[in-house]
């Protein structure tokens, strides 16, 4: 069995296709792309202008036309609170980033994918990128800034990432600690293959899984004794 | 991401007048994962937001009855998956969770949010410049003949053959699973079956719900197959990925007769897919490897290939087939 023949038109599925083998049509796609980068970028340039720690009544619109419309949220982290004023379509991790300044939470793909954002909201791994900020309102969070005291010692973890060189270039080196954290206090660090289903959300392109699975058997006996 | 209103009711009933109140560009907002992802993405542009996570009354779960296993719908994926009861008893459905989406996805979806997750393939998420009759009615399907690798086998049609992606309503399936549901004229229910629609012409509507309709609860009769269960979800990695065939298998067995079964394929049908041709020729039988690799051939029976995805064809009928085994060697074991 198969299906019909299509009767609809194709649009340019792939550079492969005849529909857009000719150049005139690459240039046309080219530009299209570019004028919804423009647009992308002009409305995320407006979506930064909102945030304001104190909340601007006169917060820009992203929309031209629209009215203003931001949201008031109280956000516990690290144990400090702050009162923040958002667009309503920032996610946790731009709040985080952008306003509060804590970028150790990372945007790696900004669609939940590669983990690199990975914070703890009431105690749990969650991904930072895909929680609207909104959701987090009266909530705790803890990034990798607030694991372990200013001037106390590193958490278990971050100790072991350095004792078993679970990391290279670093970058998602936040995520996955905040993520093998998550992991051994929710109960999931009791063999080398349940870590590795429970580290699954996070991408290292370095390749420093097996760094990170020791990392993790050795800080979870000292997480659970502390 | 397109500009929207955001409401925060704390009750369903509210939620429901809220959305009614919003007209059908509005959503309910539950775990987020699907939505927010593709809000991004400008492939979900909802007016309206009402948040459902406030909700009363819907977040927990309770699987200690004699008589049916009741789940919230705001219930979270990962505290379900952890259930011990769930994991004893019903080991389908906990697997079914837990080899579900990242550790960090399964503690923010909800489980009425899993059921509701977008049935999608590549094309859809894409955007612009790809054809998509899901995304923009009438514009064509861009993956009939694109890369079709992950697409559907089972239940496509002219205008779509994405693959529904979920693993937890597929063993839902296999268990006679019903959904209460509340709308702006009361409660109703409905079998988890009877939720999902096949694309056919429409395939921008993926379910029965009215846009103003919140799944409250989720239940599943308490059933002696429950035990000799499994979830077998075949991936392109070990975790972390999509199934490319799942199947869910209960079995009571009378010694070495199948006294009763129940089978659920996933991954290759544009919905939760129970294979009824496939229990037929199990039950009252020996269950041989013989019996069941023919009743993973049934289960795809109808199967309609396309460029890229013959292979699973094969896969997934020896994935139903595995499956009755590891079920038929917990019925043994018990």
């Amino acid at each position: 069995m198969s299906y019909g023949r299509q009767s609809v038109q194709q649009t340019a599925p792939f550079l492969s296709s005849p529909a857009i083998a000719d150049s005139g049509d690459l240039v046309a796609r080219a530009v299209a792309i570019l004028a919804e980068e423009a647009d992308t970028w002009r409305a995320r340039q407006a979506t930064t202008r909102t945030f304001g720690v104190t909340g601007d009544p006169k917060a820009q619109s992203t929309t031209g036309g629209h009215p203003a419309h931001t949201i008031s949220i109280r956000l516990t982290v690290n144990g400090t609170s702050h009162v923040l004023s958002l667009d309503p379509r920032s996610s946790l991790l731009d709040a985080l980033r952008e306003v509060l300044g804590l970028t150790g939470a990372k945007k790696g793909c900004d669609h939940g994918q590669c983990g690199a954002c990975t914070v703890h909201l009431d105690g749990r791994g969650v991904l930072s990128c895909l929680t609207p900020a909104v959701q987090a309102d009266g909530r705790h969070v803890t990034t990798i800034e607030g694991l372990s005291p200013p001037a106390g010692d590193l958490h278990p973890m971050q100790q072991a990432f350095i004792d078993h060189d679970a990391l290279q270039c670093g970058y998602c080196t936040p995520g996955q600690i905040m993520a093998a954290v998550a992991c051994v206090s929710e109960g999931h660090a009791t063999s080398p293959d349940q870590i590795r289903e429970y580290m699954s959300g996070n991408i290292c392109r370095c390749g420093a899984y097996v760094g990170i699975v020791a990392a993790i058997q050795d800080a979870a006996p000292k997480m659970r004794r502390s | 991401m397109r500009p929207f209103t955001y409401t925060k009711p704390k009750s369903a009933a509210d939620a429901v007048r809220a959305i009614a109140a919003a007209g059908p560009g509005a959503r309910f907002l539950a775990g987020g994962t699907t939505l927010y992802d593709l809000m991004k993405l400008n492939v979900e542009t909802p007016s309206s937001i009402i948040d459902i996570n406030s909700l009363e009354g819907l977040s927990g779960f309770d699987t200690s009855s004699s008589s049916e296993l009741v789940f919230g719908a705001m219930a979270r994926m990962s505290d379900v998956a952890d259930d011990g009861r769930l994991v004893r008893d019903y080991p389908a459905l906990a697997e079914s969770l837990w080899l579900a989406a990242s550790p960090q996805l399964r503690n923010m979806a909800s489980l009425g949010g899993n059921l509701l997750q977008r049935t999608r393939c590549a094309y859809f998420r894409g955007g612009e410049p790809f054809a998509c009759n899901k995304r923009r009615p009438g514009s064509g399907c861009s993956a009939r003949e694109g890369i079709n690798r992950g697409h559907a086998l089972l239940g496509g049609s002219n205008s779509c053959i994405a693959a529904y992606p979920g693993d937890w309503a597929v063993a839902l399936s296999a268990f006679d699973a019903k959904v209460d549901i509340l709308g702006p004229k009361g409660e109703r229910t409905i079998a988890l079956e009877d939720l999902y629609r096949e694309p056919g012409a429409t395939p921008h509507v993926e379910t029965v719900l009215e846009f103003n309709e919140l799944i409250l609860r989720i239940r599943v009769p308490v059933t002696p197959l429950g035990r000799a269960s499994t979830y077998h979800k075949i991936r392109d990695r070990e975790s972390f990925a999509f199934a490319l065939a799942s199947a869910a298998v209960a079995l009571q067995m009378d010694e070495d007769t199948v006294r009763d079964v129940r089978i659920a394929v996933g991954g290759v049908a544009t919905r939760p897919w129970r294979a009824r041709a496939a229990e037929q020729m199990v039950v009252g039988r020996a269950l041989t490897a013989q019996a069941a690799r023919a009743a993973g051939e049934a289960a795809l029976q109808g199967a309609i290939v396309t460029r890229d995805n013959l292979f699973r064809k094969e896969l997934g009928a020896r994935t139903v087939a595995d499956a009755l085994m590891i079920a038929k060697q917990r019925a043994i074991r018990r």
